[in-house]
């Protein structure tokens, strides 16, 4: 019977929270007219609802966990005078608001909305423009960015912010959001653990997404479109990339997906359409590319030095310029299983792998790669024959270098 | 002279093969149009048409057409004419018309396929230009070996020989070179050595304008560089012009020398 008090008044005691927890409701009519002073009221665990309407703030401090939650788009206009919302607490909802106008400045890093050194929280269904940093997590851990909208309009790289930039975070969820014309779409820097899905990253200045020492983390299912330079991931571990679209990343120094010093990484099922460069990998090891599709690009894989025990199987080759470009004699890397729409040879036992194997790199790349000069023949009718000619008796491109079982017909998976 | 430019033009304007050749643009034109649905890579597939068989059928043309109407030239050489008027005459005769079905059949499937509204008229329109210089600097290639050799087979063992050492010994050379001197800065080399073959020449021109040309990456913003400014642009019609006019200039003073 004790016992039964006592989890009864367990219980109770663990609702007080939120049973005292309030409602407060602010519009630009009503007694609490700005959400700063909201804030500042509101006790721990309160809940504030913002009226549709336009609040012309900005440094709004949030030292307490609260739900901040918007009702009918409510504008917070920050006037370009700095930043607009810093989260200083455990276990903040921020919901629902348009936030424009952050103010820029070379000297601090300005955002709509920033997390610092905080658990639990979320960030949703925002829209955010005219910015200069979008969302800005720092030393955050455990939190989640949902389907936020984030619009900049940045024109030179060096006075623009990042739309959602992750440093020292992890354990963050980064879905559904969508981020266009800002310098980096999505940063991530010391974070680990980072699940990113269904981003839509598309026309930024430099990188739509853009990894720095962050290990273990995740992405799938993203869109990556038009962006200055594609895709960067450098010096990280055991990243799992699935599912993505690298698409018309178009320009003299463009690539679909930038890999340097990646580790124990695994690239599935994305799909490089129409890329300067599909791939660019530098100083990349035990990698697995498994059933990608990468068409249409001008090099889909562009490997440079020290790139050692990677495996390339069952990926689709379709239409690029050129198919692989490597620079070296020595191949450390496995191709299997791929099928090459270049590829001519046959296929005897109808097992539906060729008989002959396919050499991925033509002469007139090899070439490229030593001299970058001699791509001013590109197209002519000389590196035609000599690519012709290579392909029948090989003498230059590296030995190991092919596809022992090209496959005869399109990988599905 | 123009009246033998206009009868050595309806002449051929009149043959069969004018009409072969008209007829493969037209439908090379028509295909790659209307079954690929692809602008971009229906120009570049014209590129190499036009940098591999544009010279080799003007080439071999010229030579032709000289040697066949000797008996034709022999006539006119006995009447008071001059002889510079009656060779350019033909010249301009046969360069026009193989321009004429050039252009033709490949302007009439792109025109009907909406050309002159899409933003990609100035790709088409350096293709043609690059096209007709190259037919042009050709035919006169042609008549220059003609006139210097009596001998048929001789004249068209040269003229094959020429358009392979324009075509495609030239690159192959380059190559070799870039590949001996690749310790060395070769923007500037490979920039001249470009603009003084007009077939290479030709293919840059069209590249840059393509999306293609950001594969050529430094070396390509270089070339990109020069042919982009006005300078460059005058410099390389300018070094067409001249594969036209010097060979034309030799033409003619052959033609007041010899012997027939």
């Amino acid at each position: 019977m004790v016992l039964r008090y006592l989890h009864i008044a367990c219980v109770f005691l663990c609702c007080v929270p939120v049973l005292f927890a309030q409602k407060t409701e602010i519009c630009n009519t009503c007694k609490v007219s700005t959400i700063t002073q909201a804030v500042e009221m509101a006790k721990p665990f309160d809940t504030i609802q913002v009226k549709a309407g336009t609040y012309k703030e900005h440094n709004i401090s949030i030292t307490k966990p609260l739900s901040i939650i918007g009702e009918g788009m409510p504008v917070i206009d920050g006037e370009n005078k700095g930043e607009i919302i810093t989260i200083r607490s455990d276990s903040v909802t921020i919901s629902g608001f348009t936030i424009v106008n952050v103010g820029t400045s070379y000297t601090t890093d300005y955002a709509a909305i920033r997390v610092v050194k905080s658990r639990n929280f979320t960030i949703r269904d925002n829209i955010l423009e005219r910015l200069f940093f979008g969302i800005y997590l720092e030393k955050a851990r455990q939190g989640k960015v949902l389907n936020n909208t984030i619009k900049g309009n940045a024109v030179n790289e060096y006075n623009s912010g990042n739309g959602i930039q992750l440093w020292y975070s992890d354990h963050v969820e980064v879905t559904g959001n969508t981020v266009q014309n800002v310098r980096d779409g999505i940063y991530l820097e010391f974070s680990d653990h980072i699940d990113i899905k269904n981003n839509k990253s598309i026309d930024n200045l430099r990188y739509g997404l853009h990894f720095m020492f962050s290990n273990h983390n995740t992405y799938t299912s993203n869109l990556f479109e038009n962006n200055g330079a594609g895709v960067a991931v450098m010096f990280s571990k055991f990243i799992i990339m699935q599912d993505n679209i690298f698409r018309k990343n178009w320009g003299p120094s463009s690539y679909g997906l930038l890999l340097k010093e990646i580790t124990d990484s695994k690239l599935t099922r994305n799909t490089f359409e129409n890329n300067t460069q599909g791939v660019h990998a530098e100083g990349i090891s035990r990698m697995t590319f498994t059933e990608n599709d990468f068409a249409n690009n001008g090099y889909a894989i562009k490997i440079q030095g020290a790139c050692y025990s990677n495996t390339f199987s069952r990926n689709n080759f379709l239409y690029n310029a050129f198919d692989l470009s490597y620079s070296g004699r020595m191949n450390e890397n496995n191709f299997d299983y791929n099928y090459w729409s270049d590829y001519y040879g046959y296929d005897l036992n109808r097992d539906g792998i060729g008989d002959v194997p396919y050499r991925p790199v033509k002469l007139f790349s090899h070439m490229t790669d030593q001299i970058p000069e001699a791509i001013v023949l590109l197209r002519s009718t000389f590196t035609g024959l000599m690519d012709f000619s290579e392909k029948i008796t090989p003498v230059f491109t590296p030995p190991g270098l092919m596809d022992n079982s090209p496959k005869i017909k399109k990988n599905k998976w | 002279m123009l009246k033998i430019i206009r009868y050595s033009f309806f002449d051929l304007a009149r043959s069969r093969w004018s009409y072969a050749y008209f007829l493969f643009y037209l439908l090379l034109g028509t295909v790659l149009l209307f079954l690929n649905n692809n602008l971009s890579g229906a120009i570049i597939t014209l590129m190499n048409v036009n940098i591999i068989l544009v010279p080799l059928i003007a080439t071999v043309f010229g030579v032709m057409y000289h040697y066949n109407s000797r008996e034709f030239t022999n006539l006119l050489l006995a009447q008071p004419l001059k002889r510079s008027a009656i060779f350019t005459g033909q010249y301009f005769g046969i360069a026009g018309s193989l321009s004429l079905s050039l252009v033709l059949g490949l302007g009439i499937p792109f025109a009907a396929y909406g050309l002159f509204r899409s933003a990609m008229i100035w790709n088409f329109a350096v293709l043609l230009i690059t096209g007709v210089a190259l037919t042009f600097i050709f035919t006169s290639l042609a008549f220059n070996i003609a006139l210097s050799n009596e001998n048929r087979i001789k004249g068209f063992g040269y003229a094959i020989l020429l358009w392979l050492l324009l075509a495609v010994v030239y690159d192959g050379i380059f190559l070799l070179l870039l590949a001996g001197f690749q310790e060395y800065p070769l923007e500037k080399f490979s920039l001249v050595a470009t603009v003084f073959n007009p077939v290479d020449l030709s293919r840059i021109l069209i590249l840059l304008k393509l999306d293609i040309s950001a594969l050529m990456g430094y070396t390509g913003a270089v070339f990109k560089q020069f042919f982009g400014t006005s300078a460059g642009g005058i410099f390389s019609s300018l070094m067409l012009s001249l594969w036209i006019l010097l060979p034309l200039w030799r033409m003619r003073r052959i033609a007041k020398k010899k012997d027939f």
